[in-house]
């Protein structure tokens, strides 16, 4: 795929007393992610070309995509697509990287959520309110071993405007 | 487009009064905040400043100080001659309980067009409240050297 067009539309950066590879390991384990992530689980194929793949805790489909760039332990670029009908015909694939960069004793995680096309805030806020609580708790994970039990609603605002759009959601 | 501004939110494992006293003591900050040290009674109408080896590096006027709530001050930066330039820009800190958790919210704004502030401190605050959050939740703040951050101006 090609990424050329792709902006980062959303950006969170947290630092985190790790390793690059630990950090790693916490972002391509489903054991490991189930702890943050909502209890959703990552499945990965690490190479270009593999699958990328969020399962809900009840083992559906949540998000699909595929590995764009694999450079363990230092960068993990992935496509994110949420699985709703109508979504990626509307608003296009969704780009996730993570880049990992070791910083005095701790380690800068940034995430970026980048789209090929500007899209509204509306639409964005789904992202920016999931993103924070997620690699919060991914941070304490790791530092203390204990996850954030972070009780989160459906991101109303972006299901609205994805309602507005024409795009059916659960 | 929106206004340029800079928001983080994190989520904590504390309590708020106990996050309040960290935004609000010196001897939270000299330990999550690069040494900074933070000189003001935290009344609405105080001055306020943040202070490094003795010098300001940034200062301004407490706004809203509704403990263990909302935090807010003007703040300009004092030390680079561009930055300085710029004038007063707007911190505020919103906590709030969530479940055992507190969600914590910075919002930065009121910048300058190509504000040489805005891309110094939106490099800086993930650092510092990653380092407050750690602090908080394992008692040890994180080792991150200053220069790591890239921002301009700062060896």
């Amino acid at each position: 795929m090609n990424i050329d067009k792709f902006k980062p539309q959303t950006v969170y950066t947290i630092y985190i007393a790790s390793t690059p590879e630990k950090v790693w390991e916490a972002l391509t384990s489903a054991e490991f992610s189930r702890k943050y992530f909502f209890g959703n689980s990552v499945e990965i194929e690490q190479r270009v070309g593999g699958a990328y793949i969020v399962r809900t805790p009840d083992g559906a489909l949540h998000i699909s995509g595929e590995v764009i760039e694999c450079d363990r332990p230092r960068k993990l670029s992935v496509t994110f697509n949420v699985n709703w009908p109508a979504l990626i015909e509307k608003l296009g694939p969704t780009l996730v990287t993570y880049a990992i960069e070791q910083v005095g004793e701790a380690v800068r995680l940034t995430m970026s959520e980048a789209h090929d096309r500007p899209l509204s805030d509306d639409i964005l806020s789904g992202g920016r309110q999931g993103w924070p609580a997620i690699l919060s708790s991914l941070k304490s994970v790791l530092e203390t071993g204990k996850p954030l039990v972070v009780k989160m609603g459906p991101p109303q605002r972006m299901l609205a405007a994805l309602r507005d759009l024409g795009i059916a959601t659960p | 487009m929106s206004k340029p501004e800079f928001v983080y939110v994190t989520y904590i494992k504390t309590k708020p009064e106990r996050l309040w006293e960290a935004l609000t003591s010196s001897e939270f900050s000299r330990r999550y905040w690069f040494g900074t040290e933070l000189r003001s009674d935290f009344k609405a109408g105080s001055p306020f400043a943040l202070v490094v080896d003795g010098k300001a590096t940034d200062t301004g006027e407490i706004l809203e100080a509704d403990r263990p709530r909302r935090l807010s001050y003007t703040f300009k930066h004092e030390l680079d001659d561009e930055m300085r330039k710029e004038g007063a820009t707007k911190v505020a800190f919103t906590l709030k309980p969530h479940g055992d958790l507190v969600k914590l919210t910075l919002t930065h704004e009121g910048f300058a067009k190509d504000s040489k502030l805005l891309d110094g401190i939106s490099k800086g605050w993930p650092a510092i409240l990653s380092s407050l959050k750690s602090l908080l939740e394992s008692g040890d703040a994180l080792a991150i050297p200053l220069h790591a951050l890239g921002i301009e101006g700062v060896a």
